[in-house]
């Protein structure tokens, strides 16, 4: 008898594995084609609006846009160049991410290395740590949070962007965790040598948790590029709306008023109107700067994750 | 001697950081005092009337704050649910993939939406599922009368369900292949020496093995069931769709800062705030207490 079996023993199987020459059975080929749809699928509705963007205003209206732009013309691209009001958005964001970030970083850096110390150095640790976890637990709310944000007259001001969440308990705990796992015996040198925990702080720990600090650096530029909200309450005078905010506003195209009257027939033909190629162009240019830093973001948020999943 | 020396340094770091918590977050949660209260700004916290439970006696009335805390429930809970069933799905799938490169490509352009702005999706959703855009022309292939599917109440919470899981499945099975990569290989070594097929090994050894991981991450959402995802919502409903659309943060937000009804909108979100609270409270608890999870 012919054995048609594969040779399963363990050293066969550990060769196979090692050369990476699996032998592919039906079910891996349906696998790869459903994983093949879903990133298709995730991918699909970016596409979608880029090739909405470079097709003309009517074509992208009448739903004739799928994959790939008709009539191709780049007039959405030239009217937000002569726009001003999109690049003047777009440099409040940039303005607001460079305050965020290094705000945020600095005090996060500074917070995780005391509370990185055990309570028996650091007494008042575990007060300082259940008061910041505590504030993660619980919040005032969205109109006590903005009466006083108005009673500091910071309404209006690129502040009223970056103070109010500039301390991130999350990012300090992870910060903080990471910490945790530097040898001890390194800042004993440097304590024999003198160095006060500024110093060490800053010699010691800075250098070691770089990539932890990168992390948590990109993940708040993101934040502060991606919110919204925070320019929509705080932010009434246009010129200081960051873009994501004035971008917001152009996507209620029609009223309701308008909507509730009128027959499906006609917001068609009004949606037709709207602009839907420039709205498309706006949304592609803004998601540049996080397409931009993705790579970086992709090679640390796995330890990111990692570190804030995973504790002690 | 010199451990007090270095703890005035550490207080002097802690300083900054914790000034704008209690700034900003503590001294919040004290205005909750004007949910109390008929709140009027120029009277300030202490010039205002009080008048007890008033505000939150209204809020059992209305029938707008029971739908939004009835939209709020059934748009949460469909998320928590989904954002667990498919990011495990679709990481056991990812692992079952052997083809390296593509399992990097894959990975990489699944992570992407979770980092886009739900502004910028809004927009590319609005396309899609406009009366002449792509969805309703797939669904037109099989025979379905186009839609409008961004105002209509008997779609539009699935949109905001399948839009979300479609953002966050990728990067929310991060941790669930993290589990997996610490599955022993020799365990599947075994395996397939005893004879088992895929299905047998993704059913004794893979589920089992991340089974912990998938009730530590159930745990913790439980704290999020009043969070429907305000973001989300904010940037695509309209009032078409307040019957199934409308929760409880954008109600807070309409009344309170469209309508300026400050005290009565402090009362909807402190009533949220509890809730939430003891829930995250709970669900903090429960996961210390099975999975050893500690917050730090």
């Amino acid at each position: 008898m012919i054995n048609s079996e594969p040779n399963n023993s363990r050293p066969a199987l550990a060769a196979r594995r090692k050369s990476g020459l699996h032998k592919h059975r039906p079910s891996d080929y349906v696998i790869i084609a459903i994983l093949l749809l879903i990133g298709f699928i995730c991918i699909a509705p970016i596409i979608n609006a880029i090739a909405i963007s470079l097709s003309d205003k009517t074509s992208a209206a009448m739903g004739q846009v799928v994959f790939w732009p008709k009539n191709f013309n780049s007039a959405a691209y030239e009217e937000i160049v002569k726009e001003g009001r999109f690049f003047h958005a777009f440099g409040v964001s940039i303005r607001r991410v460079l305050l965020g970030v290094s705000i945020s970083t600095i005090i996060s850096i500074l917070m995780a290395y005391p509370l990185s110390k055990s309570p028996r150095v650091f007494r008042m640790r575990n007060v300082y740590m259940w008061l910041m976890v505590f504030t993660m637990l619980f919040n005032g709310g969205l109109i006590p949070t903005f009466l006083l944000v108005k009673s500091l007259g910071l309404l209006n001001t690129v502040w009223s962007l970056v103070l109010p969440g500039a301390v991130s308990v999350y990012n300090v705990i992870i910060l903080m965790n990471f910490n945790k796992g530097i040898p001890p015996s390194l800042e004993e040198s440097a304590l024999i040598d003198g160095a006060n925990p500024l110093q060490i702080l800053l010699w010691i720990y800075v250098p070691l948790a770089k990539a932890s600090i990168a992390t948590i650096a990109l993940f708040t530029m993101v934040y502060h590029w991606n919110e919204y909200f925070m320019g929509k309450i705080y932010i009434n005078t246009l010129d200081q709306q960051p873009l994501q905010t004035y971008i917001q506003g152009l996507s209620v195209s029609l009223t309701t008023q308008q909507m509730a009257s009128l027959t499906p027939e006609e917001i068609i033909r009004k949606l037709a109107m709207s602009n839907v190629t420039f709205n498309s162009a706006k949304a592609i240019v803004s998601m540049i700067p996080v397409v931009a830093v993705y790579p970086f973001l992709q090679r640390f948020f796995v330890t990111g994750l990692v570190m804030g999943a995973v504790k002690e | 001697m010199r451990t007090a020396k270095h703890e005035i340094y550490y207080n002097a770091m802690m300083v900054i950081g914790i000034g704008m918590l209690i700034l900003f977050s503590i001294i919040p949660m004290f205005g909750v005092i004007i949910a109390f209260q008929d709140f009027v700004p120029a009277k300030g916290f202490f010039g205002s009337k009080w008048v007890g439970l008033k505000h939150f006696q209204r809020l059992f009335i209305l029938s707008e704050v029971r739908g939004a805390i009835r939209n709020t429930l059934i748009i949460a809970v469909c998320k928590i649910v989904l954002n667990i069933f498919v990011p495990v799905s679709f990481a056991i799938l990812l692992n079952e993939l052997r083809v390296l490169p593509l399992k990097r490509a894959i990975q990489t352009i699944v992570y992407l939406p979770h980092f886009l702005s739900w502004v910028i999706l809004g927009i590319m959703f609005t396309n899609i599922f406009s009366y002449t855009g792509i969805f309703n022309q797939l669904a037109g292939l099989l025979g379905v009368q186009p839609q409008m599917h961004m105002i209509s109440n008997s779609s539009f919470r699935q949109i905001i369900v399948g839009t979300d899981v479609w953002k966050n499945f990728g990067y929310g099975a991060i941790i669930y292949l993290a589990a997996i990569t610490n599955i022993d290989p020799n365990t599947y070594e075994a395996a397939d020496i005893d004879g088992a097929g895929r299905w047998q090994k993704i059913r004794f050894i893979t589920l089992p093995s991340i089974k912990g991981t998938i009730v530590l991450m159930g745990t913790l959402a439980l704290g999020s069931i009043l969070n429907a995802g305000f973001d989300q919502i904010f940037a695509m409903y309209s009032p078409l769709v307040y019957e199934t659309a409308d929760i409880i943060d954008t109600y807070v937000y309409r009344s309170g800062i469209t309508k300026m009804q400050y005290s009565f909108s402090t009362a909807v979100g402190l009533f949220k705030s509890v809730i939430s609270f003891l829930l995250i409270t709970m669900s903090y608890v429960l996961a210390n207490k099975f999975a050893d999870y500690t917050i730090f």
